[in-house]
């Protein structure tokens, strides 16, 4: 390769470190300031498609019926309220305050590091595979005529490459499936990508959750689950490890460590 | 604009393509082109890190230490997608979830990292920043076709509008199912580049090799 410039020693250490070094910085800086700088925008987005996947389990949210901008007026028939996982009960807006959280201000993720606001999972306890869990959780009602009509809950666990974050929508009685959305996830197109399949979500529609005993009975099975059988539903094909994710995160969320208790107290 | 300028910008669209006849690129080709839309954000984003990370490198080229060049490169193009992922996901947040992992991958797209080694570190800048941008529109420009190709027989839509009425809505086109998988976009790549040579025909490469005549018939005397 004929060398553009006269000769001169650009091959020395000298040069290689600072070259290396400078492009860093430069870079690094550019990056971050883009970041920064697009970060209102980019969690306005979020939060906006959070809503709509709420909706979406809940069966309010429609593909290309529901229009964007009716988003927010549905999404305000909501009520939000934070859920103690410890006592398992909602707690009110003073403690709230007390606590410093905010429903605008909630992040799971940034609670779930905090080592006061939140627990750290053995690994024997942690099927769901997210080495800490938050103790404070945001759940939804949506009431119809005074009546609880759904109950909209936050789950998310660990799939094949990706931690899988979602929605379970429940009916008033607390323990029939109304719908399951995730909303972020990095499983592989077409296999386990196909979490966000409407067929395949359709069939969660109706399942029991809970069988006589009170415990977690519903089931991802292998192969074609039983017709008619309430328990269980078809796995992904060609997704086993995604599969079993969502299969052990919906046992965790659903048990004894997650919603379970607090599920109970709103049965008759 | 010069005479050379705009040769550097229109060769890569038709007589240069870096799909059609460098045959870079195919694996967003086939991944994100099932919809126009989608193809299109994609096309927009590739184009962008491609005259823009030519541009840098170009810029440097001079004191960029042969040693570690292409680290370097990779590091201008891989800053440029990450800028370029954070825009889509404060402007375009539907696409951008739809393009997921293929808006990273431009960073190993064989067309951004081969024009950064090939022309941008001999070149000044401007005709740097052109070719670029340039071979962003070659791909671009196939990239279209396939998707319109295959969004239209796959889905009977383009741009997500209803053109060819399905037979599920009460129309009568039945899809092409097959439209909608990655290897139709093979077979229609493989066919554009075939249009391509037939027009072009300089682009036709020499064969490998030639096959010889049977020995057993040649050896005997006519």
């Amino acid at each position: 390769m004929p060398e553009p410039t006269p000769p001169r020693d650009k091959d020395s250490i000298r040069n290689i470190l600072v070259v290396a070094l400078s492009v860093c910085l430069f870079f690094a800086v550019l990056v971050s300031t883009t970041s920064v700088l697009l970060k209102p925008a980019r969690e306005a987005n979020m939060e906006k498609d959070r809503n709509r996947n709420i909706l979406a389990a809940a069966g309010l949210y429609q593909e290309k019926v529901t229009r964007d901008k009716d988003i927010p007026a549905l999404f305000a028939k909501f009520e939000v309220r934070l859920l103690d996982l410890e006592s398992d009960r909602l707690i009110s807006e003073a403690e709230m305050d007390a606590l410093g959280l905010s429903y605008a201000r909630y992040d799971q993720r940034k609670l779930a590091r905090d080592t006061k606001l939140s627990r750290a999972l053995p690994r024997n306890e942690d099927p769901a595979g997210i080495s800490r869990q938050a103790r404070y959780v945001p759940v939804y009602f949506l009431r119809e005529a005074g009546r609880l009509d759904r109950i909209v809950l936050p789950v998310h666990g660990y799939g094949l490459w990706s931690t899988l974050y979602g929605f379970i929508a429940l009916m008033g009685d607390a323990r029939t499936v109304a719908g399951i959305t995730f909303y972020e996830h990095q499983e592989t197109p077409g296999l386990g990508g196909e979490v966000d399949n409407p067929r395949w979500k359709s069939r969660w529609q109706g399942k029991q959750l809970y069988g006589d005993s009170g415990r977690v009975e519903l089931e991802l099975v292998k192969g074609s689950s039983a017709p008619g059988n309430p328990s269980q539903i078809d796995g992904l094909s060609g997704a086993t490890l995604t599969t079993r994710g969502v299969h052990n995160l919906i046992h965790f969320w659903m048990g004894e460590e997650g919603y379970g208790p607090f599920l109970a107290t709103l049965r008759p | 604009m010069t005479a050379s300028l705009r040769e550097t910008l229109v060769s890569p669209v038709f007589s240069n393509n870096p799909i059609g006849l460098q045959i870079l690129g195919i694996c967003s080709a086939l991944a994100v082109t099932s919809k126009l839309e989608v193809a299109l954000v994609m096309c927009i984003a590739l184009t962008s890190v491609t005259a823009f990370s030519n541009l840098f490198v170009s810029l440097i080229r001079e004191v960029i230490p042969s040693n570690i060049r292409i680290i370097v490169q990779m590091t201008i193009i891989a800053s440029l997608v990450i800028i370029v992922d954070q825009i889509l996901g404060a402007v375009a947040y539907e696409i951008s979830k739809q393009l997921t992992v293929f808006v990273g991958l431009i960073i190993t797209n064989c067309i951004v990292m081969g024009r950064a080694e090939a022309f941008a570190m001999q070149n000044p800048p401007l005709p740097s920043f052109v070719d670029g941008f340039g071979n962003g529109l070659g791909y671009s420009l196939v990239l279209v076709l396939v998707a319109v190709i295959r969004e239209l027989f796959g889905s009977g839509s383009l741009m997500g509008y209803e053109i060819l009425p399905l037979v599920t809505n009460g129309g009568w086109y039945n899809p092409m199912g097959m439209m909608l998988l990655p290897p139709s976009a093979f077979f229609i790549i493989g066919f554009l580049i075939w249009g391509l040579r037939v027009w072009k025909s300089d682009q036709v490469e020499q064969p490998d090799f030639e096959i010889v005549h049977h020995t057993a018939l040649s050896s005997r005397p006519a």
